[in-house]
């Protein structure tokens, strides 16, 4: 197997039984890699959509006045205040009838606004860039009508992402891990097969061999089985992300976005196979070049 | 067209290959020994005080009994091994300061005949003979003429494919010679060559080193045999309990009639191959107008 991507080697390595595992060992790194490298660029979509999405607005929440005649004369004021804030662009009032349909969850279809004191909503949004301090906003309208509420979006919005980028740099740390355990998994089998064939490379080696050229025998073949299983482990990873993609397409949410890739995050996996062999023959190479140092 | 050098046009080798040692000074000794003294670990000395020096297109034996340092002594000279202490010189560099990296080059200009044959078994006879050719970057359209006509001169046209455990010792024998005189090296070694065939491939392999050392290979011959060593009568070097003495050449001890006579068969047969030899390896490739004059052997690796 995987013979067909082999040159010509003075090195009996297509019979090495220790290489055989080799490229499944690599089928199941690319794989692996393919999964984290997709969570990861899943994951950034969605800070990204977030990000955009939900920057720049806020929710002002006027609390229900004891006296119920007194709320529309609070509303008036709060939005006095928020029409002189500069860095506000537009603000609405979000009208009872929605307030509790957005309840309905909660209370049922029973609720009625009559019985049952609402607060009144207002839904602000900022100048593009602009900076508001929640606080002193707050302060400030709480002097006209104590109890109301500013919810700064940018504040869970913040932690949410910044979650995402943890998970995602786990993600790439993972990746990182894959990476390692690739190259020590070729530095073993490569000097396994030093030792295996150390005769022989005695024998290349005393009719004028270059290092090099001994080495260029186990690059090759570490390229040839690093290249079969990176495409293996991608023939895997391919189905198994459209398999999750087509499960989260079913599910209807805010939450859990789609798993659509780019155009450009399909070509960095699709480069997987081939950045894993070159680490392998690399890693083969250099292995091999060291272990030769030691010789006359 | 040349067998005897691989000029820059039939040669594609990579730029790091192309370390060809040059001879320092043609006059100077092809190998020096001073004071040489190897051990091995922590060992007794099996060499001691070496001092010694082959001149360009000798021809020796190296004789002693079994354990005296033969081998020792050629796995110094073909970079095998490195001394324990004194100087080694080979084509006018001295092997303690010459950089690794060159050492391949120097390797390339002697052809080593081991005593084990040393041949990778998991290739075929053809392959195994290819191999200082390939190391050295011929073309594979180079490697095929030469490897082809080597292999047909020593009688192995019909083994060519044959891997090395299917053919017997002699043939294996001949697929190892084959591979170290293919480079056309300056210093031919052998250990033992005469260890595995009888004594009429003995002696058609004792001419064969002769041709190649009249075309100005120096050559160096590790053996017991010393019915050869009296018949050739080529210098000497004697090793015993790791100290070299050099004898200078004696005349050559030809096959007595009587003995050819009293001998019975077997003499009589190995006297008549080995003058038949003479005929039979007369047309060596190298020494044919095919391969051009033996003084191109210059422009070899």
């Amino acid at each position: 197997m995987f013979k067909f991507i082999s040159r010509r080697s003075d090195l009996p390595l297509d019979h090495d039984a220790h290489s055989r595992f080799l490229p499944w060992l690599i089928a199941f790194m690319v794989f692996l890699a393919v999964l984290a490298m997709a969570g990861m660029f899943m994951l950034n979509t969605i800070a990204e959509r977030w990000d955009q999405g939900v920057t720049g607005t806020l929710t002002v929440q006027i609390s229900p006045a004891e006296d119920p005649s007194e709320d529309d004369p609070r509303l008036q004021a709060v939005l006095k205040v928020l029409a002189s804030t500069k860095a506000i662009d537009r603000y609405e009032v979000i009208s009872d009838e929605r307030v509790l349909k957005l309840l309905e969850p909660w209370l049922g279809g029973v609720a009625n606004s009559k019985d049952l004191p609402l607060p009144r909503l207002v839904d602000v949004e900022l100048h593009s860039g602009a900076q508001l301090n929640a606080i002193k906003l707050t302060n400030q309208i709480n002097k006209i009508a104590p109890g109301t509420r500013v919810d700064d979006h940018r504040i869970w919005l913040d932690r949410l992402v910044s979650l995402i980028r943890t998970v995602q740099m786990l993600a790439t740390a993972v990746l990182f891990f894959i990476g390692f355990a690739t190259v020590g998994t070729v530095v073993f089998t490569t000097r396994t097969g030093l030792a295996i064939h150390s005769e022989a490379i005695e024998v290349l080696h005393l009719i004028g061999a270059q290092d090099a050229y001994i080495a260029r025998q186990f690059a090759s073949r570490a390229l040839a089985l690093g290249l079969a299983g990176g495409l293996l482990g991608l023939a895997l990873g391919i189905p198994t992300l459209m398999g999750i993609g087509y499960l989260i397409g079913r599910m209807d949410g805010f939450l859990v976005p789609s798993l659509q890739l780019g155009a450009y995050d399909w070509v960095i996996v699709g480069f997987l196979p081939i950045g894993v062999a070159v680490i392998a023959t690399v890693t083969a190479r250099m292995t091999v070049l060291r272990s030769l140092r030691r010789m006359l | 067209m040349a067998f005897s050098g691989l000029n820059n046009e039939e040669s594609n080798r990579s730029e790091d290959q192309v370390i060809v040692a040059t001879d320092r000074a043609s006059d100077e000794a092809i190998v020096r020994f001073e004071n040489v003294g190897l051990r091995y670990g922590l060992g007794p000395e099996v060499l001691k005080d070496v001092n010694f020096a082959l001149q360009k297109g000798s021809f020796h034996f190296l004789i002693g009994e079994s354990g005296a340092g033969k081998s020792s002594l050629l796995k110094l000279i073909y970079l095998a091994l490195k001394p324990s202490r004194g100087l080694i010189s080979l084509f006018g560099h001295d092997i303690a300061t010459t950089p690794r990296p060159d050492l391949p080059a120097l390797r390339r200009r002697v052809g080593v005949v081991f005593q084990e044959f040393k041949l990778l078994n998991h290739l075929s006879a053809y392959d195994n003979v290819a191999l200082p050719l390939r190391v050295a970057g011929a073309r594979e359209s180079v490697v095929k003429k030469h490897v082809s006509e080597l292999l047909a001169w020593v009688g192995l046209e019909q083994h060519m494919q044959a891997r090395p455990p299917t053919l017997s010792g002699g043939q294996q024998q001949r697929v190892s010679i084959a591979r170290a005189i293919i480079a056309r090296p300056r210093l031919l070694l052998a250990d033992e060559p005469t260890g595995n065939v009888d004594d009429v491939m003995g002696f058609r392999l004792m001419h064969l080193f002769e041709e190649l050392n009249r075309l100005g290979t120096t050559v160096v011959i590790a053996t017991h045999n010393m019915q050869v060593v009296e018949r050739l009568g080529h210098g000497r070097l004697l090793l015993d309990d790791g100290r070299l003495t050099m004898e200078n050449a004696r005349a050559k001890v030809a096959p007595k009639a009587e003995n050819l006579v009293a001998g019975g068969r077997q003499e009589a047969l190995v006297a008549a191959e080995a003058a038949a030899a003479a005929d039979s390896f007369g047309k060596y490739p190298g020494d044919s107008e095919t391969f051009g004059d033996p003084s191109s052997l210059k422009n070899y690796p």
